[in-house]
């Protein structure tokens, strides 16, 4: 049986699966629903200084939905935690006195000054957490007040305010990160200078979920008007997946914690996540669609695949995708591939004609003897597995490597040897010049 | 309606044959819809299991051809009335066949969900979703051209006379629909079962068709009868034939005169026009002889308006049978019993009056001819409907030599168009070769005909 436990920077927790800071874990009633239902720990709702701010009383969240309304993604316009702060402090000791055994991180959000940060973090202290999380994140809203990503979007702040809380505190201080910048490396980069022990990220993405066509206004619509929101949930996973990667093989950030958070939604997601580095998951849209019972399900199925892999702890198989995380040029061009469609599971949709035909490489029939018929043509086929991504069908169709003969595209010998850019002939900045497909 | 009246009265005397076997609310649910439509979120959630196919399979079993993946995709899109003028544009009476289509053996089969998990898209329920959304909101379909001045007779106001008529209007043509019942329909009004096509739907879409205008109904009107189709050649620059069958094959056995024994296809229009079923005369026990969609349909309405036993005997196997599978299941549900391999052999009667239908039963002969086995049984029986085969009568159109159009097995011979011997005169649906008594078959030759009368008219 796989040992889930985790001690991410310090902060021990019986599973890698905390609730993110978000309205799942603004109130006690809440997260001791979260502690009873088995999540491992929670980030607590961004707390800010009094007095507490206000919301908007209208709605305060948008989707992208699927036709059958499966929750593609969610955005939000909600602020921090828009109760007083002394009730939250007494609540948060509260639960960690109740819960001793769960990670109890506190995410934080105040005006940029060195007072101002040094006396939440301290009044924070006594609640008795196990660390704090500093809320560069998020993109509507406190950012037009000089807070959340108006922080993240500058590294010099980032670094400054890190240093001033790691110089206030004995806790450990995770920065998070908002995905509304260029590249990623930079913040992350800053984090580290100031001090954190770890980075979490992505917070959520800005975003417009859509325009009412009747109102000729963006959703969700206040009186008319609508502003830009967080956007999280399924669709920003691959985004976050990719700064995940890219902070944990950055030779200057390279160690550095990271907690991964962006639509994970179940254990496979999660095993993405810690594969490429992160020390454990933060979750809030899929509990927000399905609420805390779905934690049953990632730590079952996480539990089955490490023992599956024969991976007895979340160390054994952290970071290990992220090795092969690479640049484009250093790809292989000599690893040749074409599509095969295996005609016992083709249920002649056509969709990979169609696609091909139209937007590709002309590359698969769709008669063959008068038939309805759907086969890869070798001599066109560059193996960009569009198909495959189109295929309705799971594994009908696959790429398969061509590893002898010649290719009956390029009419060019199979060569196995590993050959990349740097060295192909059509590179002007290549020194030593090899062949290569 | 007289007439219907007339046969309702027609109670056979002294048999156990009765109408009124049921409550007010029995008949009300017995005949409500047999398919609840779906709701616009069904819709949109069914329309997502579309794959949106590349030459797509329903589409080319579609007898009318109808863009299937398209207006499904605009069901998913929210845009529904863009879908139903997708199938209108290919099927003016989509509304009908929505309802009456044996799906399970066109669209339905060919749908690819049905190899990736054995559950085809339901096309026929989407159709009839974009359909009734759109009959909800809009008199008609289409904009008539300018008027060309050209006129047309349409003779038969079923499914193919209907299609060709809008069709003909749309171009501009002025068209005279002649009709031998009271009301036009053809067998989407007398012949299908009623919980098909609930709540008027069949004259509801013949409104539908003729809210294009430029077409005239002439109903009561009979060719051979009331019109000649010498005259009609005479008056118009073009004459479609859409007249459908008008009789049934008979058994050949003495006593088919007796009290009791009805053709199914009477029996249906009789029912179909009641104004109430409840006045519908049904047998206790019904023996019905035949393996069509027509059977069926008898059957499983025999069964609701009460009959205690409903027997459907078949000469052959189940899997010769016209009706579907999906049919014979309807009617097993409903509580039908289908005897195969039983040929009927002789009508007991007793002063008259049907008492039993005796049957020998067969099998497929070493030749392949079915033969009997010389093994006979009978089924007791009120009521006895032949449901064999309907004919054409072909006399109007063939009796008087000049005017006589070519047959052939007992049809009208048409060529690819539609064109039948006789210059000026086209023909469709059932009544022509070839033709496979399906509305929406019906519906594809009247479109054709149309098309072709159009490029002669104006060429």
């Amino acid at each position: 049986m796989a040992d889930l436990r985790t001690d991410f920077i310090g902060i021990k927790s019986p599973n890698p699966f905390w609730l993110a800071s978000a309205p799942p874990t603004d109130k006690k009633y809440n997260v001791e629903r979260a502690f009873k239902a088995g999540w491992g720990g929670v980030v607590w709702k961004t707390l800010g200084e009094d007095p507490e701010i206000v919301n908007v009383n209208g709605p305060r969240y948008g989707a992208v939905h699927s036709n059958d309304r499966r929750l593609i993604a969610l955005n939000n316009i909600e602020l921090i935690t828009d109760r007083p702060l002394e009730v939250n402090l007494r609540e948060i000791a509260e639960v960690k006195k109740a819960f001793p055994d769960r990670a109890m991180v506190v995410s934080l959000m105040v005006p940029c000054e060195e007072r101002n940060w040094t006396t939440i973090v301290k009044r924070v202290e006594e609640t008795g957490c196990d660390g704090i999380e500093l809320n560069f994140g998020c993109p509507h809203g406190m950012s037009e007040r000089g807070m959340g990503s108006s922080v993240g979007q500058v590294p010099e702040y980032i670094e400054m305010v890190t240093r001033w809380c790691k110089a206030a505190s004995r806790m450990p201080v995770i920065v998070k990160l908002t995905p509304n910048i260029t590249d990623i490396r930079y913040p992350a980069r800053a984090a580290k200078a100031g001090g954190a022990d770890a980075v979490s990220l992505i917070n959520t993405v800005s975003s417009i979920m859509s325009v009412d066509l009747d109102l000729f206004a963006p959703t969700p619509t206040i009186d008319g008007k609508g502003s830009h929101g967080g956007m999280c949930g399924p669709a920003v996973r691959p985004m976050a997946l990719n700064m995940v990667a890219e902070i944990a093989r950055d030779p200057a950030t390279a160690g550095l914690p990271i907690s991964g958070i962006g639509g994970i939604t179940t254990w496979k997601d999660a095993a993405e996540f810690i594969a490429l580095g992160a020390g454990n998951v933060q979750v809030c849209t899929a509990a927000m669609t399905y609420g805390f019972k779905i934690v049953e399900e990632m730590i079952d199925g996480l539990s089955a695949y490490m023992d599956g892999k024969g991976f007895r702890t979340i160390e054994d198989f952290r970071g290990r995708a992220v090795p092969n995380v690479t640049d484009w040029q250093y790809l292989n061009l000599n690893y040749v591939t074409k599509a095969r469609i295996d005609q016992d599971l083709c249920i002649k949709c056509g969709r990979c004609h169609i696609a091909c035909e139209d937007t590709s490489h002309q590359a698969i029939t769709h008669l063959v003897d008068g038939q309805r018929h759907f086969e890869v043509i070798d001599e066109e086929c560059v193996g960009c597995n569009l198909c495959v991504n189109v295929c309705p069908v799971d594994n009908c169709i696959t790429m398969v490597e061509l590893t002898e003969g010649v290719d009956p595209r390029t009419g060019r010998p199979i060569h196995r040897e590993y050959a990349n850019w740097t060295t192909h002939p059509n590179n002007p900045a290549a020194v030593n010049k090899v062949a290569a497909e | 309606m007289s007439s219907v009246l007339d046969a309702l009265a027609t109670v056979p005397a002294g048999t156990d044959v009765a109408a009124g076997r049921l409550s007010p609310d029995q008949y009300a649910k017995n005949f409500a819809d047999m398919h609840d439509p779906l709701s616009r979120h069904e819709a949109v959630v069914e329309s997502d299991r579309c794959y949106f196919c590349y030459d797509a399979p329903c589409q080319k079993a579609c007898p009318t051809s109808i863009d299937i993946p398209l207006f499904i995709r605009k069901i998913g899109t929210g845009n529904v009335d863009g879908a139903a003028e997708t199938i209108f544009s290919a099927n003016i009476l989509g509304g009908m066949c929505a309802r009456v289509c044996p799906t399970e053996t066109l669209c339905e089969e060919a749908c690819v969900r049905n190899t990736a998990e054995d559950q085809p898209v339901r096309i026929g329920l989407l159709q009839r979703y974009a359909t009734d959304h759109y009959m909800d909101g809009h008199d008609s379909y289409g904009t008539r051209k300018a008027p060309t001045g050209k006129r047309v007779a349409v003779v038969g106001a079923g499914p193919a006379g209907l299609a060709a008529a809008h069709a003909l209007a749309v171009e501009g043509h002025d068209v005279t629909l002649f009709e031998a019942r009271p009301k036009a329909g053809g067998l989407n009004e007398h012949g299908i079962a009623a919980y098909k096509a609930v709540d008027d739907f069949a004259q509801a879409e013949v409104d539908f068709v003729l809210s294009i205008g430029g077409i005239t109904l002439e109903a009561g009107k009979a060719l051979g009868r009331d019109v000649r189709l010498a005259d009609l050649r005479r008056d118009h620059d073009a004459v479609f034939l859409g007249l459908g069958l008008q009789a049934v094959n008979a058994l050949g056995l003495e006593g088919e005169g007796m009290l009791g024994v009805e053709d199914a296809v009477s029996w249906i229009e009789t029912l179909r026009q009641a104004p109430d079923k409840a006045m519908v005369p049904v047998g206790r026990r019904v023996v019905v002889i035949g393996g069509g969609m027509t059977a069926v349909d008898a059957a499983v309405q025999a069964k609701k308006l009460g009959a205690e036993d409903v027997t459907m005997v078949y000469r052959r196997g189940q899997a010769q049978m016209n009706a579907s599978a999906y049919e014979q299941e309807v009617a097993q549900v409903n509580g039908v019993k289908i005897v195969t391999f039983a040929a009927p052999a002789a009508l007991h009667g007793a002063n008259g009056v049907v008492t039993g239908v005796e049957f020998e039963r067969t099998r497929d002969g070493l030749s392949g001819r079915l033969e009997g086995t010389g093994e006979r049984f009978v089924l007791a029986a009120d009521q006895v409907m032949k449901a064999i085969g309907q004919v054409f009568v072909p006399g109007p159109v063939a009796g008087e030599t000049a005017e006589a159009v070519a047959l052939e097995k007992g049809r009208i011979v048409v060529d690819a168009e539609g064109r039948t011997s006789l210059p000026k005169v086209w023909a469709g649906g059932d009544c022509v070769l070839g033709g496979e008594d399906l509305t929406v078959q019906a519906v594809e030759h009247g479109k054709i005909a149309a098309r072709s009368i159009h490029a002669a008219l104006m060429g």
